[in-house]
């Protein structure tokens, strides 16, 4: 065996390395900040869009929380403060590249273009997932954590053998980053040069346990290197920087090169669901301080300095997000019917003859009750 | 007609089902050029290629969450977990997800992909070698459950579970790998798959059984015809769907039942397949149905196992102890053990 030189070797490692401190183009007053080396920053025609998806997705955000207060939903696992990774997550996709979202991801969801209300059909319990993933190349909404990631990356290596320039992402928090089969995931992709992009919100809570508990690594997109997948870590509340890398990294795996790690560092503002009391592990002054980096007033202040937005523009937004929650509050306000019997027909693609007899006595038993 | 070993008729299963579709991928551990560490997919790289045939890393739940994700991305893995016991750390995926994916998305996304598992013992292995892990599964709503006894129908039941439109786990006895017959593979014409089958017919008692136990039970009803008891033996062949029309009618002729399985008794498909033949058939019950299962204990090291798995003599003991001559069998009250 040759030995590998050392310069070799450190090479090497470098491709994978994420940059020592988070990508950013705009500070958190919304001035440019020197732009970091080897990304391009979106066009202003992107930013504005996504200025304005960000609008609605948090006024989706809110509105799921008042519905789930009302009993509408039984739970809203809100994403608050994490509009950016969200957003530009979905406008770094083609329409025809898959999504594979964890729980929190409702936003992104939203943003794709998937119905809010087939989207809160999980959340509302009417079924699991309510959407079409096949039309929407939208993956049921996860809840088993980090399971997913395989999955985006058995669906990536599918599309690669087709000989398709498709890829597909994975969204997956910090707290997943601890799970086998995100480690798995990483390793199968990189070993089949799987074209997935994994990213990890880290929005430092795992409910309630702080990134402290959960890794010891310098950052979370250090645990790409082990595996040989090219990392990157990113202020996640920086649009324009999250866009900016998430499309280098689709880029990347579109092109071949492999599966693309990259972390978003930012804050989940609210507790983990309206079921969670987060005063109860995090000090008010911690969420305090991140209220200054809230990603949407930083790219409304960065568009207003650049003269892409203005009053005008910020206020028909805000129309906008306001006629699409009202339209969300109007259908969510109806109680929907759901056949129990339904229950038995999506088991298997044939019912077996034990589900046969099962599906028969419930509908016996709700004919009982009817008379 | 061909004589195989049950090995080769897998192996024959997925050259064939590798030529009919080409969405049929085959991978897992050694799988390769290896040809599995059983041999079931001997030349199977090198005849189709890395494309169709290949070696993952080391992790059973990525190979399983790969085959979730290829599933969804239009091919039909059939992948393999090198024993029993080491499938375990792909429970979640298959009971979260392989399970469920078709229920959750209301029949939009289906996964029709087949995970082998050789299992269960009486091969000498070591620990973590041997476990019959049916019951997991069988007990997993969303999962059929397929193991076979002969080579045909490990043939057959293999090109099934391949074509089927939802996940099959197929559990593969490893004591009967190397178990010859003639295997007849011409086209057949109506599926069986999800039907048991009479292996020998019989009037006096029904052992149902399936998998490892069928040759056990086989070769206890050769025995009692020599004692003049006529045994029927029903070879289930799918755990789920189960095939209660075949049992039923069965013990319905014989009026007595004895299910065997190699895998600890507690909570296991034979108490279930106990309680569905009672809970049908008790009008033509002549005796409660009986149990013979291997013990409530963690699968015994190599020299003991033969202590541990269900034998023709236990079987033919629970046999006797149908209470044919009619009078009170006692003896369970005496041992304290039913």
């Amino acid at each position: 065996m040759s030995p590998i030189s050392a310069t070799a070797l450190r090479r090497a490692m470098q491709s994978f390395l994420p940059s020592l401190v988070p990508v950013r183009f705009v500070a958190e007053d919304g001035t440019t900040a020197p732009e970091p080396a080897g990304y391009t920053a979106p066009d202003e025609a992107q930013l504005r869009e996504a200025y304005r998806r960000m609008v609605i997705g948090r006024r989706f955000d809110t509105q799921a929380t008042a519905l789930t207060k009302q009993g509408r939903l039984a739970v809203y696992p809100s994403s608050r403060g994490q509009e950016a990774c969200q957003i530009a997550g979905v406008l770094a996709l083609r329409e025809d590249d898959w999504l594979f979202p964890t729980y929190r991801d409702s936003v992104a969801l939203v943003s794709r273009g998937v119905d809010p209300v087939e989207v809160l059909t999980l959340l509302r319990g009417d079924w699991h997932c309510g959407y079409d993933p096949v039309a929407t190349r939208v993956a049921p909404q996860c809840t088993p954590l980090a399971t997913q990631v395989l999955h985006a990356t058995g669906m990536a290596e599918a599309m690669r053998r087709r000989g398709e320039d498709r890829v597909a992402m994975a969204f997956i928090g910090d707290g997943g980053t601890s799970e086998g089969d995100f480690h798995e995931a990483l390793n199968f992709a990189a070993v089949f040069r799987a074209p997935v992009v994994f990213f990890v919100q880290n929005n430092k809570y795992a409910i309630s346990v702080p990134l402290a508990r959960q890794s010891a690594a310098p950052a979370l997109a250090y645990k790409g290197v082990g595996y040989g997948v090219r990392s990157e870590q990113v202020d996640g509340n920086d649009l324009v920087a999250v866009l900016a890398v998430l499309t280098a990294a689709v880029d990347h795996a579109r092109a071949g090169n492999g599966p693309f790690l990259v972390e978003a560092h930012t804050y989940r503002m609210d507790a983990h669901t309206n079921a969670d009391d987060a005063t109860r592990y995090r000090d008010a002054a911690e969420v305090e301080a991140w209220r200054t980096a809230d990603p949407l007033t930083r790219l409304e202040a960065h568009l207003r300095g650049r003269g892409v937005l203005t009053d005008e523009d910020v206020a028909a937004d805000r129309e906008a997000a306001e006629a699409f929650a009202a339209d969300l509050r109007a259908r969510m306000n109806t109680d929907q019917q759901v056949d129990p019997l339904e229950l038995f027909d999506h088991v298997f693609a044939e019912p077996t003859p034990q589900l046969r007899e099962q599906r028969a006595l419930l509908a016996a038993e709700s004919t009982a009750q009817e008379v | 007609m061909a004589t195989l070993t049950m090995a080769q008729a897998l192996n024959t299963a997925l050259r064939d089902a590798l030529t009919a579709d080409e969405r049929v991928l085959i991978f897992g551990e050694d799988v390769g050029p290896l040809g599995g560490v059983f041999r079931i997919t001997d030349g199977l790289t090198r005849d189709f290629g890395e494309e169709r045939c290949f070696d993952t890393p080391l992790a059973e739940a990525g190979i399983v969450g790969l085959a979730v994700g290829m599933a969804m991305g239009g091919f039909r893995p059939v992948v393999e977990m090198q024993f029993d016991a080491f499938a375990y750390p792909a429970f979640e995926q298959i009971a979260s997800h392989v399970a469920k994916l078709r229920n959750r998305t209301r029949g939009r996304l289906s996964l029709p992909m087949v995970i082998r598992i050789p299992y269960a013992g009486g091969i000498g292995g070591v620990e973590h070698h041997c476990d019959s892990s049916e019951a997991y599964y069988a007990h997993t709503p969303g999962l059929k459950v397929v193991t076979p006894a002969t080579p045909e129908d490990a043939y057959w039941l293999l090109r099934d579970a391949i074509e089927d439109p939802d996940p099959v786990v197929f559990l593969e006895p490893k004591k009967l790998y190397w178990a010859k017959e003639e295997v007849d593979l011409a086209p057949r014409g109506a599926r069986e798959f999800g039907r048991a089958v009479v292996r020998r017919a019989g009037s006096d008692a029904t052992l149902v059984a399936y998998g490892p136990s069928v040759p056990v039970a086989l070769e206890a009803a050769a025995a009692a015809a020599l004692e003049g008891r006529s045994l029927e033996v029903v070879d289930l062949r799918t755990l789920v769907p189960f095939d209660d029309d075949t049992v039923a009618a069965s013990v319905r002729r014989t009026g007595r039942c004895v299910v065997i399985q190699e895998a600890q008794g507690f909570a296991g498909v034979g108490a279930e397949i106990a309680a569905r033949v009672q809970e049908r058939c008790f009008h033509s019950l002549a005796a409660p149905v009986l149990r013979v299962a291997g013990f409530d204990i963690p699968y015994p090291p190599p020299k003991l196992e033969h202590a541990h798995l269900p034998g023709v003599d236990r079987v033919l003991d629970a046999v006797d102890r149908l209470q044919f001559d009619d009078t009170p069998d006692v003896r369970h009250l005496v041992k304290g053990a039913a």
